[in-house]
């Protein structure tokens, strides 16, 4: 990953090496994510798209070490930090923060605005005083764009733009460098999406934010990001700066993902010769060789036989398929 | 019989309210349209503005007591559906005007095999005494393969299908009696795109080739361009804007609403960074504002807009809702 602002020798705020995470289920082991290397620098924004069920939300999760990693390294700064003990884990989560999907079930329904907010502050003895808690979040509210009079009302009482606000806030409250965005936008309504986006992207530029934007939609994360992963059944399947991955695709899913997207437009009507035929297929013991092949519509001997190569084509584009090789 | 007419809905001033010991709300406020034979109506709009309840009216479902209809009219094939007894209801129900509902998750019956609940549609609808039959068993088989399931899969549970294979299901439920009229409620709104290019193609093939009318209710401006022949943009329980596909798509005179709903989604063409969303929020429908209830949020707001409700300008088959386009703001 290079872009302008980055000095050649500086430290990935976060960098997964290997990471893999499997869960055991009574058919066999479900590889969620699956050997993925991934670096975020400081201040930017690493989009992470794929279908459901590519195990996106799970490589989220494994990073905050919300759930215990199979194998591999996650590291802060440079530090791994898959090895610490719980006290040092939870002095870690102030810089690591995540904004989970649902406004109406990330959010205790029996607290307060203000309550919410607070929580995060309170438990970590931020500040010493109940009075700088409480000035500290009206000016979360202030920043997130909640008006100061819903500081009692309680989550029911809002709609979901709203609700999200409060994730969003409760997030910021520990002032962390890095925050995980789980399709944060997916659940409102589009005028009330470029409202959240807009704020998210405000707040990276005064706090110098790192961000890891988990969605489906290919169109926000172009809006967002600097760099996108595409997944595919828990692996990394192309990785490119995100004007470049829009402009020069080269894995297949990725080319068909984004010919899948539905444009406003009048001449921009989906060719049927662009639609993916079939569906993901099943993540539990996969078959050797490149996930995607079943549904590929250039799929050679080749791909079926070995594991893809993540190959580096110049300028942070990577991609793994066989289509790519000499 | 007399030939058929080429219009087949037509919806005139309908008026639906909710009614609570606590509050009424106004869901639709008047609203006008018609649909002819063979074509897609597309029903564009945020959560609450009443597209919903626009469909549920037109099959007569609206919770019984608190949703009412207020006033309007609504002629379906030259019949008038609010005046049918129950019984004559029931008969165009599923049969000549049949829905699919948002959620596939959660409109099929988790204990009955894929196949009986298709089998449970035709059997009602008179196709066959009973499920068994050879006759509706050769039709259930038929109706799977319409929509791209192999029958072999017919005695399988909907838990058994992924949530792209449950929605054909639900299509082929609604299909299996080969309806005059399809609404689709957000039918692929729950799917992830490849899956939802996968059901709006199939959409679009079945609808020619069986020659349904359909109105399709979404959010995504998107999914109207590569489906609708019409559109009908509705804010606060009114339609501020219609007209063809050509007409709201193509640059030039829109409803301020609308053009607030384009700037919202995320072009992935533009090199901008910076969405220009719609400031504030969906008026409360228990209170609407006096005037034009976008007034709030509309960044072209006028005097006028809050005190008069906005006239209707007609271009050809483009018609707006706005003050913006009134003659000098006289109505009409």
């Amino acid at each position: 990953m290079t872009g302008p602002r980055i000095r050649k020798n500086e430290v990935p705020l976060i960098e997964t090496v290997d990471l893999k995470k499997y869960f055991k289920t009574s058919r066999g082991m479900l590889h969620a994510v699956d050997g993925v290397d991934l670096k975020i620098m400081r201040g930017r924004t690493l989009g992470v798209v794929g279908e459901s069920g590519c195990g996106k939300s799970t490589l989220g999760r494994t990073i905050l070490r919300l759930i215990p990693h199979t194998s591999g390294d996650v590291r802060y700064g440079g530090e791994s930090i898959v090895g610490y003990g719980k006290s040092k884990m939870r002095e870690m989560r102030r810089h690591m923060q995540i904004i989970f999907q649902d406004p109406y079930s990330s959010i205790n329904p029996r607290m307060t605005v203000s309550q919410i907010i607070s929580e995060f502050m309170i438990v970590n003895r931020t500040y010493p005083t109940r009075r700088e808690i409480d000035d500290r979040t009206a000016e979360l509210m202030d920043t997130v764009g909640l008006a100061s009079r819903l500081t009692d009302a309680y989550p029911h009482e809002l709609d979901g733009g709203r609700r999200q606000r409060i994730g969003i806030a409760r997030a910021l409250s520990l002032d962390p460098s890095f925050i995980v965005c789980d399709e944060p936008v997916s659940a409102l309504d589009v005028s009330i999406q470029a409202q959240i986006l807009n704020l998210l992207m405000d707040l990276q530029d005064e706090r110098e934010l790192t961000y890891m934007f988990i969605t489906h939609n290919l169109s926000v994360v172009k809006h967002i990001s600097d760099d996108i992963a595409v997944m595919y059944l828990g692996k990394c399947v192309e990785l490119a700066p995100s004007k470049e991955l829009f402009s020069n695709p080269l894995h297949p899913y990725t080319k068909a993902l984004i010919a899948a997207i539905p444009e406003p437009r009048l001449d921009a009507c989906l060719r049927d010769s662009d639609i993916i035929r079939g569906e993901v297929t099943s993540p539990i013991d996969p078959p050797a060789g490149c996930r995607f092949a079943a549904r590929c519509d250039y799929c050679t001997p080749a791909c079926t036989e070995r594991d893809q190569e993540f190959r580096d084509m110049g300028d942070g584009h990577f991609v793994a398929c066989t289509l790519m090789d000499g | 019989m007399a030939e058929k007419s080429k219009e087949l809905l037509r919806v005139d001033d309908l008026a639906i309210i909710y009614k609570t010991d606590l509050e009424t709300v106004h869901a639709v406020n008047g609203i006008t349209f018609s649909l002819e034979r063979g074509r897609t109506l597309g029903l564009v709009g945020e959560t609450g503005a009443g597209k919903t309840t626009t469909a549920l009216a037109l099959l007569r479902l609206l919770p019984e007591r608190i949703g009412i209809v207020t006033g309007g009219s609504i002629r379906f094939d030259g019949e008038d559906l609010m005046s049918l007894p129950p019984t004559e209801m029931r008969k165009i129900r599923g049969n000549r005007i049949s829905m699919i509902f948002q959620d596939p998750m959660t409109s099929l019956n988790p204990v009955l095999t894929v196949g009986d609940q298709i089998a449970e549609a035709l059997v009602l609808h008179g196709e066959g005494e009973k499920a068994r039959d050879k006759v509706v068993q050769a039709k259930v088989d038929e109706v799977l393969s319409l929509v791209g399931i192999p029958p072999t899969r017919k005695n399988e549970y909907p838990h058994q299908f992924s949530g792209g294979m449950k929605q054909r299901v639900v299509i082929a439920i609604a299909l299996a009696c080969e309806p005059d009229l399809l609404i689709a409620d957000e039918p692929t709104t729950a799917l992830d795109v490849t899956i939802q290019a996968q059901v709006l193609k199939m959409m679009r093939d079945l609808k020619e080739r069986l020659d349904t009318s359909m109105i399709l209710i979404t959010h995504d401006l998107g999914v109207v361009a590569c489906t609708c022949d019409d559109v009908a943009v509705m804010y606060a329980g009114k339609i501020i804007e219609c007209g063809t596909r050509e007409d709201l798509f193509r640059e030039g005179r829109h409803h301020p609403y609308t053009v607030g709903l384009f700037g919202s989604i995320p072009d992935i063409h533009s090199e901008t960074t910076r969405l220009s969303p719609i400031g504030g929020l969906m008026p409360d429908p228990t209170n609407l504002p006096p005037g034009c209830s976008f007034s709030p949020r509309c960044p072209r707001c006028m005097e006028i807009c809050r005190t008069t409700e906005p006239p209707e300008t007609t271009d050809g088959t483009h018609k707006i809702l706005c003050h913006l386009y009134g003659e000098g703001g006289r109505s009409r």
